[in-house]
């Protein structure tokens, strides 16, 4: 593995993500579905990690649990200091907002404004309003994107619509930045454009990079990969 | 999230979708302008029909008689009672009376002849009606007693007669093969509730009754207009008029063979109808405001469907509950704000239209837009569209995020 001076220089004593025995159960109906049965991890900050395992395994429900989308039936989950198990909705709106950046697979960008608009979606919800075009500019500029700034989704190329979600996931300089297939929905060349643009947006700022996927070729260039099957983490 | 961008947000969304906006404000805009044009024009018909009733006078009382079964042995309306109501020892309130003697009569001048209202009235008619001349004098008390062959001329009568207003003043008619000369041409007073108040003629009253209009006993007359010292003596004098007939035409008591009516009461009755026709007619209105309203919710509903993955993402990205409802909300009231804006103005345009074809063909009549209907129906409009907004945009709201953000 390739050596990272910012991840070099976080130390183990510096977690961003503790998660003890968390387990998520689903009720359909009168039978329960045991999502993830017991994990425990650690992550620590500027670290780049993949999640792994295949459909069923319950790195969907891991992910929007460390990304505060839902919330453990067991267990304990700390973000950045912050315990998150027993937050209310609201609460848990306001950790998103402040803490988590989502790159999805389908980018999810509104179709009907401007990339500048898009990234700047989430910033109102911070209470953030001067200046809030400049630092949505500066966000596209970091991924490349500075003379698209007006084009409109339909406008762009997949790969420069994900570089629109991931200046949008930025924007409010997320502790930790997840990443939900990022490149599923992109041919392979275009896709390590932009693992290249993540990975050095994590040398550059710091961000701690959570992956999930399940291509190996992606997972090949995180640092860690944690395996997940049947609700369990396998041994990496 | 501050006021100005969610507007700026609804307003981006609206205009995404321009066809499917415009269409459901439609649905605001109709019941608004319903509303708005049905106000006006209740309110401009109120103005008009007690604009016309108090243009017959100030603090008129009528006095009519009236056959009633009730009543054994009837007596006519008399000189003598009109003279015991000018009494001012016995009606203390009334200020002045005018008798009136009514017919119809053929009107001739050379070979032009018109039949019209003849009435016979004294020197204070045109007091107490309010009367106007457009040329000429008035009957005076002199003529009255001389029984005078003059006559003044409604307008519409001397355009009839004559083909022309200026210079009829002299001229010579006949009425009933009698000759008249003309001394006066009233003012306009436009075609009113009451008939058209234009075509009539006036002649003093004592000549009406030996000369033209035969009534028996021959101290007979038709009706009474009193004017009551003042707004508050109305009543009184109501009292007054109605003592001194009673005990003149020993009625029983509670069998009148007169009848009264205050110019009062019947503004109120107008006023009444009017009124009752207003409500009618701006809650049929409203109706159409309520289906454009549950058209808003409709649409609203399809629309969170449709931005179920918006929805998702605006949650991941950091939105409360909070936020997505006035997101949702303020698109829904903004829909029905504009509207409700558009609406007052066609509403307007329509009272405008109404107005323009009631004088076209006669009737003179100005529907009202008046403010408070107008901030009533931005109020309302508005109200509508958050009303039938709550429910999508709780919908929207309680979306889980991982369902939203996971839907197709």
């Amino acid at each position: 593995m390739e050596a990272v001076p910012v991840a070099e220089e976080c130390s183990v004593d510096n977690p961003v993500i503790v998660a003890n025995n968390l387990a998520k159960i689903y009720k359909m109906g009168k039978v329960e579905v045991h999502a993830l049965v017991d994990v425990s991890l650690q992550i620590n900050r500027g670290e780049v990690i993949s999640i792994m395992g295949p459909s069923g395994s319950g790195k969907s429900t891991l992910m929007n649990i460390l990304g505060c989308l839902d919330l453990p039936s067991k267990g304990e989950y700390i973000l950045d200091g912050e315990p998150v198990s027993t937050l209310n909705d609201d609460q848990l709106a306001s950790i998103r907002n402040r803490k988590v950046g989502f790159v999805f697979q389908s980018f999810n960008l509104l179709t009907r404004s401007t990339a500048l608009t898009n990234v700047e979606t989430g910033s109102p919800y911070a209470g953030i309003s001067s200046g809030r075009k400049m630092i949505a500019q500066e966000a596209l500029e970091a991924v490349g994107l500075g003379p698209r700034i007006h084009h409109k989704p339909s406008e762009l190329s997949g790969g420069q619509q994900q570089r629109v979600a991931i200046a949008r996931a930025l924007v409010n300089k997320p502790a930790i930045l997840m990443a939900d297939e990022p490149t599923g929905n992109l041919d392979s060349k275009v896709g390590q454009e932009i693992m290249d643009l993540l990975l050095n947006l994590n040398k550059e700022s710091g961000t701690t990079l959570i992956i999930v996927t399940h291509d190996p070729e992606i997972a090949a260039q995180t640092q860690r990969v944690i395996k997940l099957r049947d609700g369990l983490v396998e041994i990496s | 999230m501050n006021f100005g961008q969610s507007i700026l947000e609804a307003l981006e969304s609206l205009n995404a979708n321009k066809l499917r906006s415009s269409l459901t404000m439609l649905g605001i805009v109709i019941g608004v302008g319903a509303v708005i044009a049905m106000l006006s024009i209740g309110a401009g018909a109120q103005s008009s029909i007690s604009g016309s009733i108090q243009g017959i006078g100030s603090n008129l009382i009528f006095v009519s008689s009236q056959r009633s079964d009730a009543v054994r042995n009837p007596k006519p309306l008399t000189i003598e009672d009109a003279q015991a109501i000018a009494d001012p020892l016995q009606a203390p309130s009334v200020a002045q009376v005018a008798p009136t003697i009514q017919g119809s009569l053929e009107i001739t001048f050379g070979r032009e002849s018109v039949t019209t209202s003849v009435s016979g009235i004294t020197a204070n008619y045109s007091q107490v009606n309010n009367e106007t001349l457009y040329q000429g004098d008035f009957i005076t008390v002199e003529q009255n007693y001389e029984r005078a062959s003059v006559v003044i001329l409604g307008p519409t009568t001397a355009e009839n007669l004559f083909g022309y207003i200026d210079g009829v003043v002299g001229q010579t008619v006949r009425l009933d093969g009698q000759p008249f000369r003309v001394i006066g041409v009233l003012n306009s007073k436009g075609g009113g509730s009451f008939g058209n108040q234009d075509d009539r003629a006036l002649v003093p009253f004592s000549t009406a009754q030996m000369r033209l209009i035969h009534r028996s006993p021959s101290n007979r007359l038709d009706s009474l207009t009193v004017q009551a010292v003042s707004a508050e003596s109305v009543i009184t004098a109501t009292d007054e008029i109605t003592q001194i007939l009673q005990t003149r035409h020993r009625t029983a008591v509670g069998a009148d063979d007169f009848s009264i009516f205050t110019q009062q009461s019947i503004l109120d009755i107008a006023n009444t109808i009017t009124g009752v026709l207003t409500v009618f007619l701006g809650g049929v209105a409203a109706i159409s405001l309520l289906v454009g309203g549950i058209g808003i919710m409709n649409i609203m509903l399809v629309s969170v469907t449709e931005r179920t993955r918006e929805i998702g993402l605006r949650k991941a990205l950091g939105g409360r509950k909070r936020d997505i409802i006035i997101q949702f909300l303020t698109e829904s009231s903004l829909l029905s704000l504009f509207g409700g804006l558009i609406g007052i103005f066609l509403g307007w345009l329509i009272s405008v239209i109404v107005g323009k074809i009631a004088v076209a063909s006669g009737t003179p009549f100005t529907p009202v837009v008046g403010l408070d209907s107008v901030l009533l129906a931005t109020l309302f409009s508005t109200a509508v569209g958050l009303f039938f907004g709550i429910y999508p945009a709780t919908r929207a709201a309680n979306l889980e995020p991982v369902e939203a953000l996971r839907s197709e």
